[in-house]
């Protein structure tokens, strides 16, 4: 007899999801995690002493469903949080404020186009919304309810009308750069606007691909698109999955790192039925759910000999390498960023979607930027539980940096990014160097050694229309269960993909529930 | 200048076909010059005559050149455990000096190249097969991370001797206790201060060896098998006649039988194992194997098709010939693969690929025969063998029998 119904691999936000729905039915379930605490990226650490920051700083996706099924309120995260605006961050205080339905600081022109811009996203964003909680239907042979799903899709889309449906399929994989030219003028607007269509991916301005795609997955959120901050913090989010899970019986074991699933072999073939733990402890399952990302799960976990041989090389040639890094800087004091009355906002630093290009441009031949490119937030200001009072927490995500950089992560590399980006900064918020207490660089590669997630990156894998829908991670994986009986996915790698959304939890939940 | 190509340099170098390290004995020998090629080594259809060669094969002996065969050492301590996750038979039950027949599968089941399987040491396996696989073995080998894979096409020269009085020259050559050695065996001879090796295996159903060793000893090998084979009547043989041989014994042949799956455009006109008459190849008690999952579902609902070996009245060859359920052609029910009158077994022989419900009922092939450049069409009700044409007690007989 099994030790339990279901082990969950890892307690982040998926896996954490994942469990409370299985345990509410009654199952016993049995997480994992091996770090000392959960959360995964989105986990609150201290940093410095008295200074506290989770790499996922703020929430634009995160699922209502979710929070309303597993009663998360009840458990404190209070999603009420207001939506900051996204600021174009100029050095010489011009700065465009973009919110939800109108730009401040933006030409007339853009200003109109604005609004025309937000109602097509927003109407393809509702088309494509129910998709996102639903396991897409494999490719072959359907069931009826399967064939349902595409037939919702294709009548949502149609549903649109004739028009909006043909621009949506006219936009859908355009590069960003060309969505941005047909609204917008202002390069510093564009270059702000392109970041949610690009960020986390291995994407520029001018690629084709996924990034409109990108796009509408983050306009999902009560928000739809804008961040926001948690009162609670995002540790308030974590706590209240962590809160959920165990109310409804699961049991969570922190630092318990999983060495592999163990693989039960007869006649019958084979089966995933249990683990064994990094300390040597061996604990059985009737199914393994793994929230590790793709490449960890089958290629480190279960090893590439107890899959088939096509399905391991697919995996194997996933695209896995993030793109971006993490800085998080203690604060002494609160800075002052000129013609910013509010800096309760999300600052994007690129002057023009070339900025962005040209930085991709050199992390594509393995190196970083000059000009670094990032979002900025002071977290500290909403969630006053991560700095001492009067200090503060700057939280940073600098894009196009490798992981796999050329000549490695050395400590010369490190430094150098390091100033660049804090003379990036400097340039943008004076007096900003002064204030920094302690400063924290995590580089791609230090964010896969740290969280262990294959290149450090936030999807787990490339969200890009190769590896999106029913093709994520691939195809005889993409609904959850594995070729290898007994083991399932629920983590970003997984449809619909990363961020803290907890689709990838809840789909999985629900197709093992089934 | 000086990247300029001297004057004499072949344009072509490089495309031309290579020389297999026993082409200069063989070049002497084809009379016809009738060359093809194989795995771009130059190859000879025949030598002097396809039909005198096929009756070498099957009175005498003859040699085939099997250097263009593509040979892979997978070794290691993983080397058991990744061809046996590759291939659909159980390896871990191949000794130490044995050889095996398998297949191996995409994930779906269907058959990438077939091939042998050659235990030379504990942790030291050679794999043969018709084309080019290496790229396969590297995407079988990922998560096993103790196998290292050689391609040994260039580092070996096989070449294969078959037809009853095979054994008779190996003796005269002075093999010693070879009379011990059954069918899939090896053993190692000395020969001119290198390895011989031996094994008891070939593709014509007949008495027969192949024979490998260092290239450097290639054409003293050929020389001394020669020599020693002068009185049993050895004569090379080419492609034709091997596909004659093979034919009767009723195996498959790449691009004949076989069109490798992953080399296949259309839907499903690759085959399964079970589709070519090749389910015993197929070992479910093997926890995981390659195609498992999609084989098994196979087995349960049955191939779409089945390769049958047919017996067809007359002896018109009905090569290319459509099947039909009933004489008036009704229902199209398949097609022949391969086909040849059988001089051994005095029969007009066929290998087809037969819609598996239709065998249930009459198989009747539509036949297109030429008299003097005029073409004629006839019907024939085909029958269903179930034992492979030709195999005769001597390909297995240990000792075998010894020609003087």
């Amino acid at each position: 007899m099994s030790n339990y119904d279901t082990i969950v691999i890892g307690a982040g936000h998926n896996g954490l999801i994942c469990a409370a729905y299985l345990a509410k039915k009654g199952q016993r379930v049995l997480v994992l995690e091996a770090a000392p605490a959960a959360g995964g990226l989105a986990m609150t650490r201290e940093f410095h002493p008295g200074f506290k920051a989770s790499v996922a700083h703020s929430l634009n996706q995160f699922s209502g469903k979710i929070a309303a099924d597993l009663n998360l309120k009840a458990h404190g995260f209070d999603s009420s949080g207001q939506a900051m605006p996204t600021v174009a961050l100029d050095p010489d205080g011009k700065h465009i404020s973009i919110s939800d339905d109108a730009l401040q600081g933006a030409g007339e022109d853009d200003a109109a186009s604005y609004v025309k811009y937000r109602k097509a996203m927003k109407t393809f964003a509702r088309a494509l919304e129910p998709f996102w909680a639903k396991t897409m239907p494999g490719v072959g042979n359907n069931s009826l309810g399967e064939l349902m799903t595409f037939g919702q899709l294709g009548l949502r889309l149609r549903m649109m009308g004739k028009e909006d449906m043909l621009e949506f399929l006219r936009v859908a994989t355009l590069p960003m750069r060309d969505l941005m030219d047909e609204y917008f003028s202002d390069k510093r607007l564009q270059a702000a606007l392109s970041w949610d269509g690009l960020v986390g991916a291995k994407l520029a301005p001018r690629s084709p691909n996924s990034a409109v795609f990108g796009l509408l997955y983050r306009m999902i959120g009560e928000h739809q698109g804008m961040h926001s901050i948690p009162a609670s913090g995002i540790s308030g989010l974590v706590n209240a999955l962590q809160g959920a899970a165990t109310a409804a019986g699961a049991e969570v074991r922190f630092d318990a790192p999983v060495k592999r699933v163990v693989v039960d072999a007869d006649e019958n073939g084979l089966r995933a039925s249990g683990v064994e733990l990094v300390g040597g402890e061996t604990v059985t399952a009737s199914r393994v759910v793994s929230s590790a990302d793709p490449q960890t799960t089958f290629l480190k976990l279960v090893g590439a000999r107890h899959l088939e041989i096509e399905f391991a090389n697919r995996i194997q040639r996933l695209r896995c390498e993030g793109y971006v890094a993490k800085l998080h800087l203690a604060l002494k004091g609160a800075p002052n960023i000129p013609g910013l009355s509010d800096a309760n906002a999300r600052m994007i630093i690129a002057d023009q979607p070339d900025a962005l290009e040209f930085a991709f441009d050199d992390a594509k031949y393995g190196g970083y930027s000059q000009n670094p490119v990032m979002e900025v937030l002071l977290p500290s200001l909403t969630d006053s539980s991560l700095a001492p009072a009067g200090q503060h927490v700057l939280s940073a995500n600098i894009m196009y940096v490798p992981a796999n950089l050329k000549g490695g992560w050395t400590d010369e590399a490190r430094a150098d990014l390091s100033r660049r980006v804090m003379d990036t900064l400097e340039a943008h918020i004076p007096g900003l160097a002064d204030l920094v207490v302690h400063a924290e660089l995590l580089t791609p590669a230090d964010l896969e050694s740290q969280f262990r997630v294959t290149g450090g990156h936030w999807h787990h894998t490339e969200f890009a229309v190769d590896q999106m829908l029913m093709m994520r991670p691939t195809y005889e994986a993409g609904q959850y269960a594995t070729p290898l009986p007994g083991l399932y996915l629920c983590g970003a790698g997984s449809h619909p993909g990363g961020g803290l959304m907890g689709g990838p939890g809840h789909n999985a939940a629900h197709e093992i529930l089934k | 200048m000086t990247n300029e190509p001297a004057m004499s340099a072949d344009p072509f170098q490089g495309e031309r076909p290579r020389h297999t390290h026993f082409h200069e004995r063989q070049a002497a020998l084809n009379v016809r010059e009738a060359w093809s090629a194989w795995n771009g080594f130059r190859f000879a259809d025949y030598y002097y005559d396809p039909e005198y060669e096929y009756f070498c094969i099957r009175n005498f002996c003859g040699t085939y050149d099997i250097c263009p065969m593509q040979k892979y050492y997978i070794s290691g301590p993983d080397a058991a455990a990744m061809l046996d996750r590759m291939v659909t038979r159980d390896i871990k039950k191949l000794n130490v000096n044995r050889v095996t027949y398998c297949v191996w599968c995409t994930d779906e089941g269907r058959i990438v190249d077939d091939g042998t399987i050659f235990r030379i040491s504990e942790d030291t396996y050679m794999l043969t097969c018709g084309s080019p696989s290496v790229s396969w073995l590297r995407k079988s080998a990922i998560g096993f991370d103790d196998v290292t894979i050689t391609d040994m096409t260039d580092e070996i020269a096989g070449l294969s001797l078959q037809g009853p009085t095979s054994y008779s020259t190996l003796k005269a050559m002075g093999l010693e206790g070879l009379e011990t050695l059954k069918p899939f065996g090896i053993m190692r001879f000395p020969f001119n201060g290198v390895e011989l090796m031996v094994s008891r295996t070939g593709f014509t159903g007949d008495l027969g060896y192949e024979l490998w060793i260092d290239p450097s000893q290639a054409l003293a090998m050929w020389d001394a098998l020669y020599a020693a084979g002068k009185d049993f009547g050895i004569h090379p043989y080419g492609e034709t006649a091997t596909d004659m041989a093979r034919l009767e014994a009723g195996f498959i042949m790449p691009d004949m039988e076989l069109s490798e799956s992953l080399k296949t455009i259309h839907f499903e006109h690759d085959q399964s194992p079970f589709e070519l008459n090749l389910g015993w190849l197929v070992d479910f008690k093997k926890p995981h194997f390659n195609g498992r999952r999609a084989l098994l579902e196979e087995r349960e609902r049955g191939p779409k098709w089945t390769l049958v070996k047919l017996d067809i009245p007359g002896n018109k060859v009905a090569e290319g010939a459509i099947m039909y359920d009933t004489e008036d052609c009704d229902n199209e029910i398949g097609y022949v693969t391969s086909a040849m009158w059988s001089p051994s077994v005095k029969a007009n022989i066929a290998l087809a690929m037969i819609k598996t419900p239709a065998l249930k009922g009459d198989i009747w092939a539509e036949i297109y025969y030429q008299k003097e450049l005029r073409y004629y069409r006839k019907m024939a009700l085909c029958e269903v063998k179930d034992k492979p044409f030709w195999m005769p007690a001597r390909t297995r007989q240990t000792p075998p029998e010894v020609y003087s």
